[in-house]
């Protein structure tokens, strides 16, 4: 039972960040991603001060708030002229050490580890149950994570279509009179939603990697959408369940070896895919060649 | 202040104090130059690349020894770089993503030899997630010895090189028609981020690491139009951070250095936002209102004119 929950939760988290990776990496917003999830600190930290205790409904609002600031501060650094990629390194490494200097600040005060929040621990997931009336209904971490996971499909199910333009064509969905910035912001507040709501399983560095590295291995297996959500779902749990067996194989982390596993898929991807791997393109390309060479002979 | 003032007697700190300016102007420099070429968050992406490189150091030696550190994550740092170039050369994923696969994948398994290294109950592992967040206060004199002259050198290095540095990241096609050798410069440049990256994480920790090459030299961009002036203001801005950051930390318990450092240089971006000549907020609003005032004088004056036009227009008829 205790893998099962493990398994269940890595594969919500991958699950959650794998729909909205896909449109972070096709805005080329992959490192926005990055920096919400270190810029929610201070959010979480301010959320712990003011609570006292690990409320979930007010850490999760706080860092949602502090999701928008930071994308909204982006922006506006970003339209006084400065380079986007700059004024997202100077925006999430200010806010992450507001968050440090707040936690190791009131460290004693408060039931919170900074490297719980950077590296996460999902194996004390099963531990932590939810109690209704005397029953026992299966791990906290579950609940929240799977309300998390049915926020964002139902969200991106029901504007599936406007997602989908704004990701491919936002001045073409401006011109249809989607209101572009509105779903930007609903973007951005789902990627800060889902990176806090998985922060206890798998800590914020590793949240980036599920947001990016599924959803990048996704994009070179197919130039569909829907299928590309769909196999970033699929390669989210892959990992999940592919880590947590070797990180019990090598008595490490589970987050680490969820990510490890990520990558191996990737670097497969990379080489191997049918359409845009290394591997393919390349007897592709010699293939016209012999037949070029044939042709020329005839 | 007496604390303060015996920090500032105490020699260890004295030497804590030169190492962390010379990392400030140090990797203010170098950040001019990657900030200028676009690549801020390349800095990022080292920083959490060199943890894999520190952990297979230590499991190889045993020793909690900053050179070999330091020798490990440059090692990852350039198979990172590597990476990353291969990713964006060889398939349809942008920059963005892949610095952002590069990172998270290194970090993963860097997490996962450091749990492996801290569950093989080595004692001496303890200082190893100092790194994350960096504590100057606690280097010991070598380290900070090693990292001033890592730093000094890396500015002498610009500083030699300043012009073929300053033409490779405006105009490498010119830089390539004067028949420099732009691959290798780029190389070194490449290679000296990633030397900035690893001796930063000394002070500062890896996630923070970005700020300083970011930050300083960001913020000297608003005050100026010349890359030679510009580099100087990062450096300076670079080394107040540092040393503010350090001074802060050590005086005031429970603080780490990193931090501290970072909002030092926030502090100066913000000032810079604000106060810059020309770019500065402050400027712009003053500017505009001069324009505004100007058009509206000029329009008045038009108006007048104009009235006075058509009532002589208006006799002649």
């Amino acid at each position: 039972m205790m893998d099962f929950w493990i398994i269940l939760t890595g594969t919500l988290v991958a699950a959650t960040c794998g729909i909205l990776g896909c449109f972070l990496v096709l805005r080329k917003m992959a490192m926005v991603g990055d920096a919400i999830s270190h810029s929610v600190l201070p959010g979480i930290a301010i959320a712990f001060l003011i609570g006292g205790s690990r409320d979930s409904f007010l850490m999760l609002f706080g860092a949602a708030v502090l999701g928008l600031i930071t994308v909204f501060l982006i922006q506006l650094l970003q339209r006084s002229g400065l380079q986007s990629d700059a004024s997202i390194g100077i925006v999430f490494t200010a806010l992450f050490a507001i968050g440090v200097i707040l936690i190791s600040r009131n460290a004693q005060h408060i039931d919170l580890d900074l490297d719980c929040v950077l590296f996460g621990e999902i194996a004390y997931v099963p531990w932590d149950s939810l109690i209704w009336n005397g029953y026992n209904l299966g791990p906290v971490a579950i609940w929240m994570l799977g309300a998390t996971f049915l926020i964002v499909l139902i969200t991106i199910v029901l504007f599936y279509k406007q997602f989908k333009i704004c990701a491919f064509d936002p001045a073409l969905a401006a011109a249809l009179g989607i209101p572009v910035a509105l779903f930007h912001y609903l973007l951005m507040g789902l990627v800060s939603l889902s990176t806090v709501a998985s922060f206890e399983s798998v800590g914020a560095i590793l949240v980036v990697g599920m947001l990016i590295v599924p959803a990048a291995t996704a994009y070179l297996l197919t130039d569909r959408l829907g299928l590309m959500l769909l196999y970033s779902v699929l390669i989210g749990a892959i990992s999940s369940t592919g880590g947590y067996y070797i990180a019990k194989l090598f008595d490490a982390s589970i987050a680490g070896s969820m990510i490890t596993v990520c990558g191996i898929l990737f670097v497969l991807a990379f080489l191997f895919s049918p359409s845009h791997g290394l591997v393919s393109r390349w007897t592709k390309r010699q293939q016209m060649r012999v037949g070029s060479l044939k042709q020329a002979a005839e | 202040m007496s604390t303060l003032l015996g920090w500032f007697a105490d020699p260890n700190m004295q030497w804590i104090l030169m190492g962390s300016l010379l990392l400030g102007i140090g990797s203010g420099v170098i950040g001019s130059f990657t900030y200028l070429r676009k690549q801020s968050l390349l800095g990022d992406a080292l920083a959490h690349a060199a943890l894999p490189g520190i952990c297979i150091a230590f499991m190889l030696s045993g020793v909690k020894s900053i050179g070999l550190f330091m020798i490990g994550s440059i090692v990852s740092g350039m198979i990172a770089t590597f990476g990353i170039y291969a990713i964006t050369r060889y398939s349809r994923i942008k920059q963005d993503a892949a610095l952002g696969i590069i990172l998270s994948v290194f970090f993963g398994i860097g997490v996962m030899l450091m749990t492996k290294i801290q569950h093989s109950g080595n004692g001496n592992q303890s200082g190893l997630d100092k790194y994350m967040f960096g504590q100057a206060a606690s280097m010991m004199k070598s380290d900070v010895y090693m990292m001033g002259a890592v730093s000094l050198l890396l500015i002498l290095i610009c500083f030699i090189f300043f012009k073929e540095f300053k033409l490779v990241s405006f105009d490498p096609g010119f830089a390539r028609g004067m028949g420099m050798k732009v691959g290798l410069l780029e190389q070194v440049l490449l290679f000296m981020t990633v030397i900035a990256v690893v001796v930063g994480i000394q002070a500062v920790g890896v996630v923070l690491v970005a700020a300083l090459l970011i930050t300083p030299a960001v913020s000297a961009r608003y005050w100026t139009d010349s890359l030679g002036v510009m580099v100087i203001i990062a450096g300076v801005i670079g080394a107040f951070s540092g040393v503010t950051g350090t001074l802060i930390s050590g005086t005031l318990s429970n603080l780490p250095t990193g931090p501290v450092t970072v909002l030092a240089a926030t502090s100066m971006f913000c000032v810079s936002v604000v106060f810059a000549p020309n770019r500065g907020l402050i400027a712009k609003l003053w500017r505009r209102a001069r324009t505004r005032q100007h058009i509206r004088k000029t329009q008045s004056l038009e108006t007048a004119r104009h009235r006075a036009g058509t009532v002589e227009g208006g006799l002649d008829g």
